[in-house]
Order: C-alpha cells, then sequence, then structure tokens
C-alpha cells in the first residue's frame, strides 16, 4: 500500500508540475490543483498508512489512527478548494479583458516618447 | 491568561465581518469604522509591546487546551515588535488611500484590508505551524482581492501571476508541514524545538528535507533569488497604498526565518549545518544585488521601487544569515526601516503616478508634476532613505550590518555587495530623480503651460493629505535615527532573547491547559525530552516502530 500511495503521490506532483510550467494559464490552474491533490494525500499520509483502524477514541481499541492529519487535509482542501475558484474567476477576468491567456505576456509598452522640441512647439 | 493576545486578530476579522455586513453601502461609515479599527489595533499593539518589554513570554491557549494539543498564540518580544511596526504603518496607509480615493475606486476595499491586517497579525502572533499556513492564506487570499482592487487589465494580468505564484507557495509549504509532522509527530514551535532537538543525526533525512523546504517557503514569500518574480511585477502593478501596506508583507517571510531558524532549527543544530552559510547567505547576496541593479535598470518608477524592496530584502537577510545575536538585532533595525521606507516610496510613487499624466510611472520626458518642489523633496529625502545615505535611518541599518557581518567567514562578500549595492542603487534613484523632477523643467522650457497634473486630477485640485502621509512615514524614519540608541538596545534585548530559546518553550509547554478529560492540570514534565510522551505522540511513535 505504502508502493501505491507513494506513486500517487508522486505521479500526480510530476504531472502537476509539468501542467505549471505551460505557457497558458488553464494548463496551469490544472497543474496547481493536480499539486493541492498531491499535497493533501501527502498530508494524509504523514500520519503514518493504518488500514482499518479508527481515528476517534473508543472503549477496547488499540490501534489509532492519527487524527491530526485528517484534521489537517480537511484545512487544506478547503483552502485549496476555495483558492482554485479564486485563480479560476481572476484567470478568467484577465483573460476577457487582455484577450489572451499566456502567463507571461509581455507587459504594456511605455508611450511613444516625444521630443522636447514637439512639446515646446 | 490575558487574552489580549488574541485582540490583534480578532478586532480586523470582527471589523471587516462587520463592515462587509452592514456598512457595505456607506463609504463614510467604513472610513470611520476602518479608522478607528486601524487606531485601536495600534493601542493594543503598543499595550502588548509594553507587556512583552520585560521579557515576559505571554502564552494564550486557544480555547484553554494544554499545549502542545491546543493552537497557542505566543507574545514574545519579537511578535509584538512585528506587530507594532504593522500597526503603524495600517492606519497610516489607510488614511491616504481615505484621502486619495481608492478605497472608492473598487469594492470592499476596507473589509479586504482588515482581513489583510488580521492574516499579518496572525502570522507573527501564532505559535503553532500549521496556524502559520493558516494565517498566510488569511493573509494571502485578502491580498489577493486588494492587488487586483480597481481592476484594469495590466493589474488582472500581474495579479494573475502573483496569485498563482503563491499558491504555488501554499503547496510547498504544506509538503513542507507534512514532512515535518510525518517527522516529528508535532507542529507547535516549542514542541518542534524539544523533538527535532531530540532527533536522532543518523536518521535526519526528512527533517532535513523538510527544514529546507521550509526555508524555501519562506524565501518566496521574503522574495529571495531565485523566488523573487512575482514581486517586481505585482507590487509595480498594486494600487499604490496596498503595494505600501505588502511592504510589511515580505517582511512576515522574514520574521518567519528568524522565528524558525531561531527556535525549531536553532544555528548550534547539527542536523541543519550549513543551510545558513552555504544557502542563505549567497542567496541574500544574489538577491541584493541582484534588486539593486534593477534599480539601476527599470523603466517604469514603480518597478524601480519594487526592485529597490528586493535589494532591500537582499540587505537584511544577508544580516539575519550571519546569525548572531548581532546579526539579528541588525537585521531587525534595518527590517523596521525598510518597511517604512518603501511604504512611503510607494505611497510617493502613487502620487507621481497621478500627477504625471500620460506618461504616468514611465521614465519619460514629462511636464513638471504639481507641487513639485515638495514632492521632489519627499522623493529625495525618501530615496536617501531607502538606499541608506547619512543622515536618515538606511545608513545607520547598513553599519549594522556591515559591523555584525565582520565575524563572518563571508565578510569580504558581504562588506563588498552591500557598499557597491548601495552605489549602484544611488544612481538608479539618481537617475529616476532627474528624469521625473529636472527634466521635466527642460520640457516645459520657457513656455508656461499648465503642469498636466493640475489638467488631469480628478475634478479637485491635488489634496495635501497624501503628501503629509507621507511626510509622517518620513518622520517615523528621522525618529527611528534620532533614537537609534534606544530602539538598539531593544532590539539586542530581542536577538538576545531569540538565542535563549528554553524561555519560550517553557512558557508554552508549561502553561496549565485542558488535557483530553477537559480536565485542567498543571504539567511540567513535558519539557524534557525523555519523560513519558503524552499519549497521541505514543501511538505514533509505535507506528514508526512498526515500519523499522
Amino acid at each position: 500500500m505504502e508502493f501505491l500511495v507513494a506513486t500517487a503521490i508522486g505521479a500526480l506532483t510530476a504531472v502537476g508540475i509539468y501542467l505549471t510550467l505551460r505557457q497558458r494559464t488553464f494548463p496551469v490552474v490544472i497543474g496547481i490543483s493536480l499539486l493541492t491533490y498531491a499535497v493533501n494525500v501527502f498530508l494524509f499520509t504523514s500520519g503514518r498508512l493504518l488500514p482499518d483502524a479508527p481515528a476517534v477514541l473508543r472503549d477496547g481499541v488499540d490501534v489509532y489512527a492519527d487524527p491530526l492529519p485528517q484534521a489537517l487535509v480537511l484545512t487544506a482542501i478547503v483552502i485549496s478548494f476555495a483558492m482554485t475558484a479564486v485563480v479560476v474567476i481572476m484567470s478568467l477576468g484577465s483573460f476577457l479583458s487582455n484577450g489572451e491567456d499566456r502567463v507571461d505576456a509581455a507587459a504594456d509598452t511605455p508611450p511613444p516618447v516625444r521630443k522636447p522640441s514637439e512639446e515646446r512647439s | 491568561m490575558s487574552h489580549w493576545i488574541i485582540a490583534p486578530v480578532l478586532l480586523p476579522a470582527m471589523l471587516a465581518a462587520i463592515l462587509i455586513l452592514t456598512a457595505r453601502h456607506d463609504m463614510l461609515l467604513q472610513r470611520v469604522l476602518s479608522l478607528a479599527g486601524t487606531l485601536a489595533l495600534l493601542v493594543v499593539a503598543v499595550g502588548l509591546f509594553w507587556q512583552a518589554a520585560d521579557d515576559t513570554i505571554t502564552v494564550y491557549l486557544l480555547g484553554g487546551w494544554q499545549a502542545p494539543f491546543g493552537i497557542v498564540m505566543v507574545a514574545d518580544r519579537l511578535a509584538t515588535l512585528m506587530v507594532l511596526i504593522t500597526a503603524i504603518l495600517a492606519p497610516l496607509v489607510l488614511l491616504y488611500a481615505v484621502g486619495t480615493g481608492w478605497d472608492a475606486r473598487g469594492r470592499h476595499f476596507h473589509p479586504l484590508y482588515q482581513f489583510q491586517l488580521m492574516g499579518i497579525m496572525g502570522a507573527f502572533l501564532t505559535g503553532d505551524a500549521f496556524n502559520l499556513f493558516v494565517f498566510f492564506e488569511v493573509l494571502l487570499i485578502a491580498s489577493y482581492g486588494l492587488i487586483a482592487h480597481a481592476g484594469g487589465k495590466e493589474r488582472l494580468r500581474a495579479s494573475t501571476q502573483y496569485v498563482m505564484y503563491n499558491l504555488l507557495g501554499s503547496t510547498l509549504f504544506l509538503f513542507a508541514l507534512g514532512t515535518l509532522y510525518a517527522t516529528t509527530g508535532t507542529l507547535n514551535l516549542a514542541d518542534l524545538a524539544v523533538r527535532v532537538a531530540a532527533l536522532d543525526p543518523a536518521d535526519s533525512a526528512g527533517i532535513r528535507v523538510a527544514a529546507v523546504l521550509l526555508l524555501m517557503v519562506f524565501a518566496v514569500k521574503a522574495a529571495l533569488l531565485p523566488l523573487h518574480f512575482w514581486l517586481p511585477g505585482s507590487y509595480a502593478a498594486a494600487p499604490g497604498p496596498v503595494a505600501a501596506l505588502f511592504a510589511v508583507m515580505t517582511k512576515v517571510g522574514a520574521y518567519c526565518i528568524i522565528r524558525f531558524y531561531t527556535l525549531v532549527f536553532p544555528p548550534d543544530l547539527s542536523l541543519t549545518q550549513g543551510l545558513f552559510d552555504t544557502w542563505l547567505m549567497p542567496a541574500a547576496l544574489l538577491t541584493l544585488a541582484m534588486g539593486m541593479i534593477g534599480v539601476l535598470g527599470s523603466q517604469r518608477i514603480d518597478r524601480l521601487v519594487a526592485f529597490s524592496v528586493i535589494g532591500s530584502m537582499g540587505m537584511l537577510l544577508s544580516a539575519v544569515a550571519v546569525f548572531t545575536p548581532q546579526g539579528i538585532a541588525a537585521a531587525l533595525y534595518y527590517a523596521i526601516h525598510s518597511t517604512f521606507a518603501a511604504a512611503a516610496l510607494f505611497l510617493l510613487v502613487d502620487v507621481l503616478r497621478d500627477r504625471r499624466g500620460t506618461v504616468g510611472a514611465w521614465l519619460q520626458d514629462a511636464m513638471p508634476v504639481a507641487g513639485g518642489a515638495v514632492v521632489a523633496g519627499i522623493f529625495f529625502a525618501a530615496a536617501i532613505a531607502m538606499t541608506g545615505l547619512p543622515p536618515l535611518s538606511g545608513f545607520i541599518g547598513k553599519l549594522l550590518i556591515l559591523d555584525a557581518a565582520r565575524d563572518s567567514a563571508l565578510v569580504w562578500w558581504v562588506w563588498g555587495t552591500v557598499l557597491t549595492g548601495s552605489l549602484i542603487a544611488v544612481v538608479g534613484f539618481g537617475r529616476a530623480g532627474s528624469q521625473v523632477f529636472w527634466r521635466a523643467h527642460q520640457v516645459a522650457g520657457d513656455v508656461d503651460l499648465q503642469p498636466q497634473g493640475q489638467v488631469r486630477d480628478r475634478r479637485t485640485a491635488p489634496t495635501a493629505l497624501p503628501l503629509w502621509v507621507v511626510g509622517s512615514l518620513l518622520a517615523l524614519l528621522v525618529a527611528l535615527t534620532v533614537l537609534a540608541g534606544p530602539v538598539n538596545r531593544l532590539l539586542a534585548a530581542t536577538a538576545a532573547q531569540l538565542f535563549a530559546p528554553q524561555a519560550y518553550v517553557a512558557a508554552v509547554l508549561t502553561l496549565p491547559g485542558k488535557d483530553f478529560e477537559g480536565e485542567v492540570v498543571p504539567t511540567t514534565d513535558n519539557v524534557v525530552p525523555d519523560a513519558a510522551p503524552p499519549a497521541g505522540a505514543n501511538q505514533r511513535l509505535g507506528a514508526d516502530d512498526e515500519e523499522e
């Protein structure tokens, strides 16, 4: 099971990093979401993988799964979900007002230089 | 247990909710409430600072749960100092935003501003690593809204980049926290300090990865080379008052580096040897050089100031990387100075952008700005402060850093980079100033033209309030210069407290709180690593053994 989970995290991270290095906004957003999935699973495993173990204290149970990473993952999921929504809206706004969705679009150019002589006229 | 520590977090949070729920349509009410809130915050911050000034470390257990199971807030000298800096900056910048009408150009400026303050205050006061992440997110989410405030093509594009970069930073932070938790089984800073120190050096791969990942996360926040790319574009595109408030955000990164690497990974810890002298110091020096060269190379005055912020962060972190009490004290002095200097410059750039007509922030020929002499004088003083020329506090800060670096192995590199970098920055600021203020008179020539700013300025003549705000920021720098002696003694005491983390650890772990059964138990044996670990940790350590 360790191998399976570790491979899943690794694959998600690799694909996420590849996508965030793309030039257009949409793949980058997908890449960021994949990275957050990877980190959520990673956080979950940071409390060790214990199958069939309850996370809540109960009578007659000796082996518990660590409950803290589950709380951490919940927080991380909520935050990353909201942040994905924010980044989608912002990139949509940027795309609609700029007419292109390249992440590295050129900055605006300076206004044409006016010669001092023209100004004096 | 005093409840005042939670006030800097609660006050802006409640105020933001009240603003958005009840005062959404009444700009005047929003302004009054928001200003009153930041002033109240200042009073609370002064109180906390006063409380911590006699070396007491005040701990607040949220919900009364015993540390390390509950979340703690800790107010020591460093945290209260940073809270005080933010609380001084906040009303001034807010006053500027109100005075120039920036707050009315988009929606929800005041609630976002308050949430931003809540995040920054929380990040300074928290004693828990995961809670630090959450407060980072709060301040980032608010900053996403603020940076895109008032919209516009260029601003939206820059803020999209900013959001994406910081989302990646947050993901990295979570990876770091996961590694940290997997290795030590705790995320309470004081508890981490105890457990990291007790780790077996032979089995330390995880903790070393966590230490480097955390350093990278904070380097993103502090705009340290090569993770600085987000700063120039987004700070330049942000509305002036927002950029001025963000001057304290890079300091959050610096604060976290100082906090983590004095408390959790102290300099004498063998596990993380070489992290500072091998990695942090060269990165800081490269940041300094890059920032100052950027100042010289910028074509826009707002990018120029943004690059000077990067340069000042490099300067600050090169003092941190020495990792002696003297170095930390110098870095803190420079942090106070550069926060106010950068804020003053960003506000001034906003004034210039507004008054230079179509040319805006571009360093090109334009007609003289309205109120030229006063604006030019303020720019001159702010540039002197930022580049670290005498007589203002930048010079004293730089002297302290140079002095602190004398013990470092890289002393000549530090001296060379700091001094050459300052020279380049002086040339860069000189070029910008002469282009904006002197060249303008050449352009105008003898023709008696209306200065462009007055033609374009929104319906009214330029008001004096923005310049008063910038002036009072400069007055703070003058005060910092005049009071350099007492401030320095204070910062030396702060650094001394940081280098004796036992007091911090003891204060957090011995405060009695509720345990699992909800009973108040005064435990003192948590401090000793060999004493029986709490039940949750037992379980986790047991899981460790099974794997091996």
